[in-house]
């Protein structure tokens, strides 16, 4: 059995089907990337698994788990944290605090604890608090702790997204074009940090990718999407030497 | 300019970052310890009316400046908690009890507003709290078994463990006080454990607090009742201090003007909360004074200007006529909150830090330092 799987997942829009009969399967420890052109259906899939959309019609597993039913806040608490392609920070909070609601579903305090600001929470801060220093050392966020998002450059933005998945401890990570607005050299720290992420903290990571050069030097397996349906499957060498993908690419 | 070496994570969870917060809050409680023996009865009064109005303002901020619910209703929430007072009070029910009773109720009332709340975002949310105030209203004027209808409830003494306290002695106010505080620490400890970050996160942006495991529904339908047990408690203490309570306390006005409490304050602090409640406070003896004073005070001046007597007679009535025009209050509530949002959206305390910014960094402050910025890119797809 996969460790994640999709099986004949679809999303339709009235006549439009964004995701059609799509079925793939994640096995534990690997990085999966999908790519596609644009309106392939690749974000669909992401926001599918997440459940900020309901399937047509599909099924979705997870450690041998039905999800498909599960709500949002759920797909969460099972392991699974995803980045945003646009990035969905909290504009108005610090770096610090936006990286503490990663851990929510790690929080076991009630809120009448909470209000008294018992020993118990203060010890469960301290102990989420360590977490995220672990982190942010990861990363390289140090120097900007107590920064407020809204001050930060996009770059930086992009990298405590990705911190704010990690926080959570996830078993599987969803990124959303994870290099998207970077520069050459950040996506240079992208790639190692996404490899880091699967050799030192053995985290299975699923993502959607436009830059090619990203998606060879850290893809175990790719997958290529166009108009909602799978156009191949397979190393990343091989896919892109598709006929179907260079054509949906170049035009045939 | 003090720096701040962290050596630890207490650092970030204390409630004083340093020792000179401990000192200025210190000396701040201490005056207001001694006020009552110090100030006169008016301005005591006005000081728990500014108590009440705060507790409400924290109670206000976490629904609307930290989960980012707009709530027009609160006067509903404070009249509930007034009323429960007011009829437990009937049957001779101790004070603890009655009070404890009316934030509770408040606060159940308050997370089934919250339930449609769900679904609504925005202006649409507004105009809900809207309607579940005038429906309050209309159901504190017509349930007359209750609520006594239009004629009101008076509210006898409050009796706290068998000693009377009356509303305008310094017990009385020291409770409302002790209320407030409480309400404060509470608040703050909140704000500092994951409750108070999910409350945040839903207001910055729900999709993501959603994909972070932060289940949206319940934590807004926590943030209504939280924020309605608290204006329940203070609608006890108002209750008490009117000592007698009737529906046309608690309309749409007394709404905006907790709003307004916020708004002018500062909605980003618990801070502004305070400022906010004070400066609401004072407009009532501002307004008397441009009744009282202000036409006598311009027709001088226009005498000494060389007007004859009848002119300035004549100014003095048409100035004292305007003064005391009928919704002239209205009027400049609408005009604070039009100037507050255009020019200093941060409230009260925003210009205060701007204040203290300026003295910290003397010689090189920078007026663009808190320029607002544009931010280009947000996703509104995913809402």
């Amino acid at each position: 059995m996969s460790y994640f799987r999709a099986e004949n997942l679809s999303l339709h829009f009235g006549g439009l089907k964004a995701v059609d009969a799509v079925s793939f399967a994640v096995e534990k420890g690997e990085i999966l990337s999908i790519i596609g052109p644009n309106g392939a259906g690749k974000s669909s899939i992401f926001n599918l698994i997440s459940r900020i959309y309901r399937p047509t019609s599909g099924r979705i597993f997870f450690e041998d788990q039905d999800i498909t039913e599960e709500p949002p806040y759920d797909i969460a608490k099972l392991g699974i944290a995803r980045t945003f392609q646009n990035i969905e920070l909290f504009e108005n909070a610090t770096v610090l605090s936006n990286l503490l609601v990663g851990r929510h579903r790690h929080s076991t305090t009630q809120l009448w604890q909470e209000l008294l600001f018992l020993p118990s929470v203060r010890a469960n801060e301290k102990v989420h608090r360590r977490r995220v220093e672990q982190v942010i050392e990861f990363l390289d966020l140090e120097p900007y702790r107590d920064k407020l998002i809204s001050g930060l450059p996009y770059g930086v933005r992009k990298v405590i997204e990705l911190a704010r998945a990690l926080c959570s401890e996830p078993k599987l990570i969803l990124l959303d074009e994870p290099s998207s607005g970077l520069n050459v050299e950040e996506t240079d720290d992208m790639s190692f940090w996404i490899r880091d992420m699967k050799s030192e903290l053995g985290v299975t990571v699923l993502m959607v990718e436009h830059d090619m050069s990203l998606v060879n030097r850290v893809s175990d397996r790719v997958i290529a999407l166009n108009y909602g349906r799978v156009l191949a499957m397979g190393s990343p060498a091989d896919v892109q030497q598709h006929p179907d993908v260079v054509a949906a690419y170049l035009g045939a | 300019m003090r720096f701040l070496f962290k050596t630890d994570y207490e650092d970030d969870i204390k409630l004083f970052p340093h020792s000179g917060y401990l000192v200025s809050y210190g000396i701040l409680l201490a005056l207001l310890l001694i006020a009552p023996f110090v100030l006169s009865s008016y301005v005591m009064s006005q000081l728990v009316f500014v108590c009440i109005y705060a507790t409400v303002g924290v109670g206000l901020l976490i629904l609307t400046g930290f989960t980012g619910q707009a709530s027009l209703g609160h006067a509903a929430f404070l009249a509930i908690g007034a009323y429960t007072a007011a009829y437990l009070q009937k049957y001779n029910v101790p004070f603890p009890v009655y009070f404890l009773a009316a934030g509770a109720l408040t606060g159940l009332i308050g997370a089934l507003v919250g339930f449609p709340a769900l679904r609504l975002t925005g202006i649409y949310l507004v105009i809900a709290t809207i309607s579940f105030a005038l429906i309050v209203e209309e159901i504190l004027a017509r349930w007359e078994s209750v609520t006594h209808g239009n004629e009101g409830m008076r509210v006898k003494t409050l009796s706290l463990l068998g000693v009377a306290v009356p509303r305008d002695s310094p017990t009385f106010y020291f409770l409302c006080l002790s209320v407030l505080v409480l309400t404060i620490v509470g608040t703050l400890n909140l704000l500092r454990s994951p409750t108070g970050r999910a409350f945040v996160a839903i207001r910055d942006s729900e999709t993501a607090a959603r994909s972070m495991g932060v289940n949206v529904a319940l934590y807004k339908v926590k943030s209504f009742a939280i924020s309605a047990a608290i204006t329940g408690f203070a609608g006890v203490l108002f209750a008490h201090k009117l000592s007698f309570i009737s529906p046309e306390m608690f309309t749409l006005q007394l709404s905006i003007e907790f709003i307004i409490v916020i708004l002018i304050g500062g909605s980003f602090s618990l801070h502004g909360a305070v400022l906010g409640a004070i400066f609401i406070v004072m407009i009532d003896p501002f307004l008397t004074y441009l009744k009282d004073d202000m036409p006598g005070m311009i027709a001088g001046i226009a005498a000494t200007f060389g007007a004859g007597t009848a002119t300035a007679g004549n100014i003095q009535s048409k100035v004292a006529a305007f003064a005391s025009l009928n919704g002239l209050k209205g009027a400049i509530y609408g005009i604070i909150i039009v100037m507050f949002v255009l020019f200093e959206p941060l409230g009260l305390y925003g210009r205060w830090l701007k204040i203290k910014l300026f003295f910290q960094l003397f010689p090189l402050y920078k007026r663009a330092t808190f320029k607002r910025q544009k931010i280009y890119v947000k996703s509104e797809r995913n809402r």
